[in-house]
């Protein structure tokens, strides 16, 4: 063997080594970091992070503010969330340091918000002053504000049901004024705003299909929803359902149906009837209604497993001690579980195996196997509400 | 100084005296009752109006936005709920006294109090 062939040798067997190691250790920061979820806990202003796999607690974050009605959204990376609470707050939250990195308390009164599909900017509805925000997700600096100001008197709107769209847009409905408005932030100091009026009466909250084709806006106001086509919104806003509740009295509503997270399912979207006990099915190739499911009561979260093949109901109060399972094959209930005293929210493990359901009054998450209906596993956590996982940081409207 | 003590307790029973007519005339519901109607009221009206009851898609319940109100017209909303808005009744969770109990506790912001 020639020296020269030994200094290869030599070379190659360090590499390996090397390469080796480094792939070792991104499988071990890979498995320390697993899957990471965030448990707001509402009354005590904190989150809690978990490791979803594991089912473990891994901290707990506090000083949020009022997390009442909160929400948040994943960096695309996944290190970040940014926790948006009610009372204006936009925290941004390091979950690998478990600690909060950056603060502003934005407006007087907020209901939820989003991130550009390029990551770099985060949206705020506002509902005093109604308006959207918009802020660099790096530093939380203020980039651009879009007041919902509408009408001849210029009043201002209440905004609710953002979502992030694709091309850096933000799609959001405008309470009082009955208009959907798309911004266009590609330019994020300059966001560009095409506004469509009279999509109905009382927009409340929204979704963003899966493909990030469709935005669909529920009506408080009228019966019926409202469709706008992102790849044509010039072509304005449908109104579909509009007869669902003909020839019955409505019920009266103790709390407002929430349409963000996916309620699409295979080739129907799921949609909460507002003031009845019924879920409804919408074919979405011709957004007709092909069928109405009663269910336990007046449905809050519609949520899609991610396979497409269940969809889990919660409910408003009184009536909000249980969760339904609906077959979509079947366009049947096939499942009513009780997890405990005010199910506010339910959040699937990535490939939906499991459901974790937080139960506010018993300060606790209760974890569901979906095939076999079994509770496997909970959680301690301070009047729990909105459970959010990683895998959303990768998911248009999430 | 007998006579200034005698004063105050005189004051002070006629002020019991009073409490305890109203409380018989509003019939104030008990104790754990009270919890009860105080965790609705943060949680359930505060679906709308928030937990800390500054606003939400509902108005402001906080102190500042109810006092110049008539008690017995808020009492009316809140038991038969404001036709056309999102307003709903609540008069099968919460009696008629119970109502009263509760704009009373709004009006004076005992309850927006975290």
């Amino acid at each position: 063997m020639s020296a020269e062939d030994t200094r290869l040798r030599r070379w190659w067997s360090v590499t390996v080594a090397t390469l080796a190691a480094v792939g070792a250790l991104a499988a071990l920061a890979d498995a320390a970091r697993a899957e990471t979820g965030v448990v707001i806990e509402r009354a005590t202003g904190s989150v809690q992070l978990v490791d979803n796999a594991k089912r473990a607690p891994l901290a707990r974050v506090e000083g949020l503010g009022d997390l009442s009605h909160a929400s948040l959204v994943f960096s695309q990376d996944a290190r970040h969330v940014f926790v948006f609470g009610r009372d204006g707050g936009l925290t941004k939250v390091d979950v690998a340091a478990a600690r909060v990195v950056g603060r502003v308390v934005q407006a007087g009164n907020s209901i939820g918000g989003a991130i550009s599909r390029d990551g770099r900017v985060v949206a705020v509805a506002n509902y005093e002053p109604g308006g959207v925000k918009l802020f660099d997700a790096e530093s939380l600096a203020l980039l651009a504000e879009i007041p919902a100001t509408y009408g001849a008197a210029g009043k201002r709107a209440k905004v609710v049901g953002i979502a992030d769209a694709p091309g850096n847009r933000f799609v959001f409905s405008l309470f009082e004024a009955g208009e959907i408005w798309v911004a266009d932030v590609t330019d994020p100091r300059q966001p560009k705003v095409t506004k469509l009026a009279n999509v109905g009466r009382e927009p409340y909250d929204a979704l963003i299909t899966p493909d990030g084709r469709h935005y669909i806006a529920g009506l408080f106001g009228e019966d019926g929803l409202a469709l706008v086509d992102l790849a044509n919104v010039g072509a304005g806003a449908q109104r579909i359902l509009a007869n669902y509740g003909r020839g019955g009295e409505k019920l009266p509503v103790y709390k407002m149906p929430h349409l963000r997270g996916w309620a699409v399912a295979q080739n129907y979207a799921f949609l909460p009837a507002i003031g009845r006990h019924e879920v409804l099915v919408v074919e979405r190739s011709t957004w007709r209604e092909v069928a109405r499911i009663p269910v336990h009561g007046q449905p809050v979260f519609v949520m899609a497993r991610p396979d497409g093949r269940q969809v889990w109901v919660n409910f408003a109060f009184p009536r909000n001690d249980t969760v339904q399972v609906l077959d979509v094959d079947r366009l049947a209930l096939v499942e009513t579980l009780k997890p405990g005293r005010t199910i506010l929210h339910m959040e699937f493990s990535a490939g939906g195996e499991e459901v974790w359901v937080s139960a506010r009054d018993d300060d606790r998450v209760v974890i569901y196997d979906t095939a076999t209906f079994k509770r496997v596993a909970e959680l301690a956590a301070k009047s729990p509400s909105g459970i959010f996982f990683e895998w959303r940081a990768k998911k248009i409207g999430m | 100084m007998q006579g200034v003590t005698v004063g105050v307790d005189r004051a002070l029973a006629g002020a019991i005296g009073v409490l305890a007519a109203a409380s018989l005339l509003a019939a104030e519901p008990v104790i754990p009752r009270q919890a009860e109607l105080t965790h609705l009221v943060r949680q359930d009206c505060g679906s709308c109006h928030g937990m800390t009851l500054k606003g939400g898609l509902g108005p402001a319940l906080t102190r500042e936005a109810l006092r110049e109100k008539p008690a017995e017209s808020l009492v009316v909303t809140v038991l038969y709920g404001r036709p056309g808005t999102a307003m709903p009744p609540w008069r099968d969770f919460v009696s008629e006294p119970e109502a009263a109990w509760i704009v009373k506790q709004l009006q004076e912001g005992t309850l927006s109090e975290r």
